[in-house]
């Protein structure tokens, strides 16, 4: 019987150089003359371990990292293919504590199944949502996504079955659904690491959102940037097509620009027109893609409905606290160094996050800035480390929680810098439309620029400026670029001097 | 000319998408390696848009280029993650490498490898994680012996 070796497809194992070990075990097993099947999965997010190799024993599947190419003779030698000692040698995969301290839902198949295969899809759960919500009406469909309290995963965390209601209670000839997969956010992989490593759970989310509201047609935006997360998609969809019914999903490439992670500013691209954004109202649900009722979601939000479906909405509910229900998947990014997807129920502290599964810096030297949620997310210094993981306490300390993304930098940043980054990252990428983003982000720079060449009364120009950015701006890149500025102003203001 | 029949063909199997003129330049630069600029007035015309819709859209987004790369596109993350973990000396050093090169150098903002940069990308085939100076060189090396 043959034996099934896991070598990651992901982009991160393939930077690390996974596709090389994967050719080199291939060949070794032909040369011993050794039957093996060789599985080209996702990641299991622990990125420190990869290439993290993994083999199928009956004791569950041994794990081996990080394997570099020159190491697979030693792993033959070793008998690692029945699970044999070796210094790479973890253990059994599902019992490494940095994954059983998770609560992994919408990530649970990443790493774990094959992402290339329906059949191994639906043997290892997948399917059920789809199958639970073709049973029942689209009315008590929106009722459970409703009810688990599931909010929207981008960033805006707005209540998802209130969207989805509003869209089901419009009428239209024609509705649509669109994936926002235009992860633009430095420190967040968490969309890309389900398109790559589980793509059927967002084909079910989206068919589940289909029925839910009367769409046919679904289009999943996907950054050009993420390849690999594109051939991963269209791959899943040519052997999903019977399984799907009469729901069709295309996919379509964006063109590196960030600003089309924003929801009109998306629709737009899709349209075929540059990606400005647009006033709302109307909203998208009312008049979205081609001025028609649709629902658009992030990438972890679909992929969080099928399990609402299959295992109720009780279920989902019962994580989280608060008003923060179920789970968020964090990455862990930067100056880390156990980086990677931590998916675990709102609630946690951001220390706990950083030191007990992150391990601190990966420079050995002190943490002195987070940056949660993105770009457009707060530097957060020590003293706020204790704060709880949910999106009411980050909103009360004037941040965000964003799409989960976690940046950590050591005692060597410069916040004056970062905070000049973050009004030039807004000039780089603003679409243009209104004024106080376009022009206030470069005058932005040239504050920045002067206070850090000493002209310290410059600090009150900077604060009059961010306030017109926050308030007069039309979407969140041009109101939300003063909330990394400003944090690093308030609680790092000796870099300013 | 010989391109503008590609684009001609590009445009005739695309234009009935709905929304097509992304997928349509996206689908030009992938044969071409840029959109020319002389078939900005085809694509308008076949699309019943105006040159400058066309021009527009080019223009608007970092991924689309109107000249010719060289060899092969170096892009380097210059994102926050990536500077946390010396991305801007990465980035730096690049700049001075490829100087005078016949490769092409652009920053990119994310590549979602941001628990494992300072990270780079070359012409959208491979990736590479944890690159220093040192390891760009050996890469730069390799591509360039590679002629």
């Amino acid at each position: 019987m043959s034996v099934t070796v896991y070598v990651p497809g992901d982009a991160a194992a393939l930077a690390l150089g996974a596709d090389s070990v994967a050719a080199v075990i291939a060949a070794e097993a032909a040369k011993h003359g050794i039957d093996i099947r060789l599985v080209r999965n996702g990641s299991r997010g622990m990125f420190w371990l990869e290439p993290l190799v993994e083999v199928s024993t009956p004791q569950g599947r041994i794990a081996y990292g990080p394997v570099a190419a020159s190491d697979v003779r030693s792993l033959f030698a070793a008998g690692f293919l029945s699970g044999g000692a070796h210094p790479l040698h973890l253990g059994v995969t599902d019992a490494l504590p940095w994954l059983k301290r998770q609560q992994r839902l919408a990530c649970r198949r990443i790493g774990v199944v094959d992402p290339r295969s329906l059949d191994d899809y639906l043997a290892q759960g997948g399917g059920e949502g789809l199958r639970c919500a073709r049973a029942m009406g689209p009315v008590e469909i929106v009722r459970a996504v409703t009810d688990s309290g599931l909010r929207g995963r981008g960033g805006a965390a707005f209540p998802t079955g209130i969207k989805w209601r509003t869209v089901l209670d419009t009428p239209a000839t024609r509705k649509y659904i669109v994936c926002n997969a235009d992860e633009g956010d430095s420190g967040t992989f968490s969309d890309r690491l389900l398109m790559e490593g589980d793509p059927f759970q967002l084909l079910e989310g989206m068919a589940i959102a289909g029925l839910a509201v009367g769409a046919t047609t679904g289009y999943i935006y996907v950054r050009s940037e993420y390849p690999h997360a594109i051939a991963a998609l269209n791959a899943a969809l040519d052997g999903a097509r019977d399984w799907l019914g009469d729901f069709r999903i295309e996919v379509r490439k964006g063109a590196g620009s960030y600003v089309c992670g924003e929801e009109t500013a998306l629709l737009e691209s899709l349209e075929g027109r540059r990606g400005i954004v647009r006033a709302k109202p109307p909203l998208p649900a009312i008049r979205g893609l081609f001025g028609q009722p649709t629902v658009i979601n992030n990438v972890i939000t679909f992929g969080s409905v099928p399990d609402i479906l299959a295992r109720g909405a009780g279920h989902y509910q019962e994580f989280g606290c608060g008003r923060s229900r179920g789970t968020l998947p964090f990455q862990l990014a930067g100056n880390i160094k156990y980086g990677g997807l931590v998916e675990v129920p709102f609630g946690l502290t951001l220390r706990q996050l950083l030191y007990d599964f992150g391990g601190g810096s990966r420079s050995g030297r002190p943490l002195r800035a987070v940056q949660v949620g993105g770009p457009l997310g707060a530097y957060l210094p020590q003293a706020q480390f204790d704060t709880v993981l949910d999106y009411e306490a980050f909103a009360a300390i004037g941040a965000g929680l964003g799409h989960g993304g976690i940046v950590a930098f050591d005692d060597t940043v410069n916040m004056s810098k970062q905070a000049r980054y973050a009004m030039k990252f807004c000039a780089i990428e603003s679409c243009g439309k209104c004024t106080p983003c376009r022009i206030g982000s470069t005058r932005g720079v040239e504050v920045i620029d002067r206070i850090r060449g000493g002209q310290a009364e410059q600090v009150e120009l900077l604060r009059d400026l961010c306030d017109t950015m926050a308030h007069g701006s039309l979407c969140a890149m041009g109101s939300m670029t003063p909330i990394p500025v400003l944090s690093a102003l308030d609680h790092f203001s000796e870099d300013f001097a | 000319m010989e391109n503008l029949g590609t684009v001609l063909r590009i445009v005739a199997t695309k234009r009935t998408l709905p929304g097509a003129l992304l997928p349509i330049l996206h689908e030009i630069q992938e044969a071409l390696g840029h959109i020319p600029p002389e078939s900005v007035p085809l694509i308008a015309k076949e699309l019943n848009l105006s040159r400058a819709e066309v021009h527009g859209v080019i223009s608007y987004y970092h991924h689309f280029r109107q000249t010719p790369p060289g060899r092969h596109i170096v892009r380097v993350c210059c994102a926050e993650a990536c500077q946390a973990v010396g991305g801007e000396a990465l980035a730096e050093h690049a700049r001075a490498r490829l100087e005078g090169s016949d490769l092409s150098l652009e920053p990119v903002y994310c590549l979602g490898l941001c628990a494992i940069g300072p990270a780079l990308q070359i012409d959208e085939t491979t990736l590479h994680a944890k690159v220093t100076p040192k390891k760009f060189d050996a890469l730069i090396d390799a591509l360039e012996a590679d002629q």
